[in-house]
């Protein structure tokens, strides 16, 4: 049985209200199902309350926004009032928002629960970062710091880039974590489930964001839920790098956890990727494995004839959105193709002002904010391939909608909105030993 | 029903969510994705890939590896719950936080940390009774011809 301290038995036993108690229970239950010793105390969630689905809509019709966060954040099925958040927690990516209205296949009506969504929860105290990469826009635990935060990419992000410490959260454990600051300490956050547990040995130089992605989705297929350790003369990742990678590991794989020696804050050195254990046998990242990675995201992808282009997933840096902008400068979207371009709304407006928004969308493109096709399930209407600069979403994205996709270069996707067609190919790898 | 001649097997574990149910085992060799993988209103596998793709675990005792994929996986079967197509009970080797929390919200009998892989020892269809007061998974009956 987990060990409560005198404040989280006073929260349990109702000093803070119901919605603090049925929080507490639901925390206990869970510390118990996972054999938790203890709560850590946590001042920063990340969480999802404004996506509509259709379990959550019957609810808020039931009885309101109260009734939908007992029933689906708190696991509560009393009528309860939802206090303010008790410590900082934001909102995740959701379904479209109005700067989507009008062009995919995706319900009015949604758009507009989710608005009402977010003006109830911001009301209550929720930060309406509104996507999955709230490193981004200024959520940023610092190292070792304990945070409940959901969605995969942004777990393995904080884990392993920032140091911060999180197991993959789900609804009703960071909606409770939201409103007592407590979630169970287990798995990542404590240190020893924290080292390495595969030596991933890499012969191959990182050439760029692309390089990143299939690095990320071999590691993931090859070590599944483990910690793998990557090794070799990688070369120097940047952010857009690491939300690429991870998000490729956490998508094949399970992976929410990585050490890269000499790169990553919880492994100055190969020897403290692994703590007392001896490094395994490495097993190694060449060409053909390389190849085969390729190979394997543009299995999907018959058709050359492009109808969508993805870009950014998880959402899109500033430095991806630049780029974007720069491969568009002076040309026209072929008239069959669509381009969207996915980041959080702190990130168009910068975007706006450095003149990349007008740029894409001068030449047909779109950015949209807050937003995630996956979530919401939709793409524009008729779409029967689509390309992406994201291993993540040629992962999902063809079993989701049960489309054909193609995975290549940033450059390559934009060159197939411009022309319609998909030419890309995999440039060589550099191979340093 | 629960006569000694008729139990096959005990796989004993650690019950997790507590409740006692009897019923068919639905078993997959391969983990298991909430988002994406399955669909609540209909309470089926919709992964295409996935070795159980189309079937339906509505009322069966889901017995799996593990899951996989997105952190929505316990808002996904949550969601079989509200809308009434929940498995029976669950029954899986691998503890993570989104089996423990799915299950939790799912609130089916559920146990896991066994002495032995019961995704190898049961087969679908088989009866079992998931006593996850005890931490017990009761398999009768003989061992039915499966492709496996």
């Amino acid at each position: 049985m987990v060990a409560l301290t005198d404040e989280e038995k006073a929260m349990r036993d109702g000093r803070d209200g119901d919605a603090v108690a049925a929080a507490m229970d639901l925390l206990i239950r869970y510390a118990d199902a996972l054999g938790a010793a203890h709560l850590c105390e946590t001042r920063n969630v990340a969480g999802t309350n404004t996506q509509p689905s259709p379990a959550k809509t019957q609810l808020f019709e039931e009885g309101g926004w109260s009734k939908a966060f007992a029933v689906i954040s708190l696991d509560c099925d009393d009528d309860i009032e939802v206090p303010r958040m008790k410590v900082p927690t934001c909102q995740l990516q959701h379904g479209f928002g109005d700067d989507a209205l009008g062009i995919m296949p995706y319900s009015e009506r949604n758009i507009e629960l989710q608005a009402d969504a977010e003006s109830f929860y911001s009301s209550k105290g929720v930060n309406v970062l509104a996507t999955c990469t709230p490193y981004q826009v200024g959520n940023l635990p610092t190292y070792g710091e304990h945070i409940a935060w959901m969605e995969s990419s942004a777990v393995v992000y904080a884990n392993s880039v920032l140091g911060a410490r999180t197991n993959c959260e789900g609804g009703a454990s960071t909606g409770s974590a939201s409103i007592t600051g407590r979630i169970p300490c287990w798995g990542n956050h404590l240190v020893e489930n924290r080292y390495g547990t595969h030596l991933i040995e890499s012969g191959l130089r990182m050439t760029g964001f692309q390089d990143w992605g299939m690095f990320g989705y071999f590691v993931g297929d090859a070590v599944q839920e483990a910690r793998p350790v990557m090794v070799g003369d990688l070369g120097q990742p940047d952010l857009a790098d690491l939300k690429h990678f991870g998000a490729a590991a956490a998508s094949s794989g399970g992976v929410e956890m990585y050490h890269i020696p000499g790169r990553t804050p919880d492994a100055p050195t190969l020897e403290a990727a692994f703590g007392a254990a001896a490094p395994p046998e490495p097993l190694r990242y060449g060409e053909a494995e390389r190849s085969a990675i390729y190979d394997s995201l543009n299995s999907i992808g018959n058709s050359e004839d492009v109808d969508f282009v993805l870009i950014g997933c998880p959402h899109a840096s500033l430095e991806q959105i630049g780029r974007v902008a720069r491969a568009l400068e002076g040309r026209t979207l072929s008239a069959g193709t669509e381009l969207w371009v996915m980041t959080p709304r702190a990130l168009r407006a910068v975007s706006d002002r450095n003149g990349w928004t007008a740029t894409i969308e001068r030449a047909g493109g779109r950015v949209l904010t807050d937003s995630c096709p996956a979530m919401s399930r939709v793409a524009p209407t008729g779409t029967k391939v689509f390309a992406t600069d994201s291993a993540k979403q040629a992962h999902y994205l063809p079993a989701i909608l049960g489309i054909e996709a193609w995975f290549g270069t940033t450059e390559e996707c934009v060159d197939a909105a411009v022309t319609g067609r998909w030419r890309g190919s995999l440039a060589p790898a550099a191979v340093v030993r | 029903m629960t006569s000694v001649a008729e139990t096959r097997l005990v796989l004993r574990g650690r019950g997790i969510v507590p409740g006692r149910v009897e019923g068919r085992a639905l078993v997959s060799h391969e983990t298991i994705s909430g988002w994406g993988g399955i669909d609540p209103a209909t309470g089926t596998i919709i992964e295409r890939r996935h070795e159980l793709y189309g079937v339906c675990f509505t009322g069966k005792v889901l017995v799996f590896p593990g899951a996989k994929g997105s952190s929505g996986w316990s808002g996904f079967f949550q969601s079989t719950r509200l809308m009434g197509t929940a498995p029976l009970a669950m029954v899986f080797t691998n503890l993570t936080t989104k089996a423990a929390l799915g299950a939790i919200v799912t609130r089916v009998p559920t146990v896991t940390e066994f002495d032995d892989d019961p995704v190898a020892r049961i087969a679908t269809g088989d009866r079992v009774e998931v006593d996850a007061d005890n931490g017990l998974v009761v398999v009768y009956g003989p061992r039915p011809g499966h492709p496996r």
